[in-house]
């Protein structure tokens, strides 16, 4: 007899909620991409891609929550350009959840997302490597205390922001940017989340902090508040259809809230950048898990979907394990103690 | 799961995302407390092992 809580199976409530703890470590830890795994993780476990993309997004908006309560006692929310991201964001997500839907209808909407998710997750995995691999952390830092240089801001991002197409607004900084500028990155960023049930902070960070101007850690809270709405906003329109699966989302929010607090409390303990390049390896071996599952769909092999699953699950654990296995090895060498963690 | 297998509509979908707005809410202070209680205890018991 299969035990049951909620009317669920504890074995697949449990196999969630111990998922969520990876995932979770690996946003804790790294401040970005676990989420990225969820949608895929789901489409190899055999979930209709709506219903992955659905419950990726709800959890997504219920992480973005987590975080939010974390930044707003800090003041680096910049609540006017928040709310414009969110104009901007909610018409993208309407845009690309049609799309999805358009592409259900005449059946290639699994195709053309695995596609997508193996481009992503592919060309974000590679430069993350490659950047690691140079000694260069990659990507812009999630550290709100993070200083940056102008020489650090690409030419192509100064040329941008030199643009001033009226009427302009004035963001947290006294920085001024075209009102289009702010609308197009996040009707953008709002077609990814609705297209692939991601946040879209992987990109939307980066575009708040290059394209727009805005302070690093004025970038990081705004993203996370805008995540909220966004996140809440699909999560609403798609829920409307019926395709968030609560069975998902919940114990997979349970074990990624408790999996959060480990890796943001390991961020005190082990450098991120010793790490990081297994962070590109795994995104790398996530892209090549969803293209080994089209690939078993396409040529109907079903051993391929267990391949698949085993590389996504095996990628991030073997990541959050090394992630655990540092931080205790840096508390039992002594170097770093208990009152290094943050409360 | 609670009885919202099939909620879908406005009604439907104003329940699941409240469902998981609450969860999100009541783990972000419930785990705080216990890592307040626990988390000294489960540091001091991998430092020691």
């Amino acid at each position: 007899m299969t035990m049951e809580l909620f009317g669920v199976a504890v074995t697949l409530l449990a196999l969630f909620a111990g998922f969520g703890v990876l995932i979770g470590l690996l946003f804790g830890f790294f401040g970005m991409g676990g989420s990225f795994l969820v949608t895929p993780a789901l489409m190899v476990m055999g979930y209709d891609t709506t219903v992955a993309v659905a419950s990726g997004l709800a959890f997504v908006f219920a992480t973005a929550v987590i975080a939010t309560l974390k930044h707003r006692d800090l003041g680096q929310v910049d609540y006017k350009l928040g709310v414009l991201m969110i104009a901007g964001t909610t018409g993208g997500i309407e845009v690309g959840k049609i799309g999805l839907h358009w592409l259900q209808d005449i059946g290639l909407a699994d195709t053309v997302v695995s596609i997508i998710y193996v481009g992503l997750l592919g060309g974000i995995g590679a430069f993350i490597t490659y950047t690691a691999m140079k000694g260069n952390g990659g990507g812009v830092s999630h550290d709100v205390d993070a200083e940056v240089d102008d020489h650090e801001v690409p030419d192509i991002a100064q040329k941008i922001q030199s643009y001033h197409v009226p009427p302009m607004v004035t963001i947290r900084g006294g920085i001024s940017v075209s009102l289009w500028m702010i609308l197009g990155v996040a009707f953008a960023t709002g077609l990814l989340s609705g297209f692939l049930g991601v946040g879209g902070g992987f990109i939307r960070m980066p575009a708040l902090f290059y394209l727009i101007g805005a302070p690093v850690p004025i970038a990081v809270g705004t993203d996370l508040f805008e995540i909220v709405f966004s996140g809440g906003i699909g999560s609403f329109l798609y829920a409307m259809d019926g395709a968030v699966n609560l069975t998902i989302v919940v114990p997979l929010l349970a074990g990624s809230a408790l999996g959060a607090r480990v890796g943001a409390a390991s961020t005190a303990l082990v450098d991120e950048d010793e790490i990081k390049v297994y962070f590109g390896i795994m995104l790398l071996l996530g892209a090549i898990a969803v293209a080994v599952r089209k690939i078993g769909m396409t040529w109907e092999i079903p051993s391929l979907q267990m391949v698949s699953l085993v590389i996504i699950v095996g990628a991030a654990t073997l990541v959050a394990g090394a992630v655990v296995l540092s931080s205790v090895r840096e508390l039992r060498s002594g170097t770093a103690t208990a009152t290094n963690l943050p409360e | 799961m609670f009885g919202l297998e099939n909620a879908s509509g406005v009604e439907g979908a104003a329940l699941v995302v409240g469902v998981v707005l609450v969860e999100a809410i009541v783990l972000y202070y419930g785990y705080a407390v216990l890592e307040r209680l626990v988390g000294p205890a489960v540091i001091a018991a991998l430092v020691d092992e």
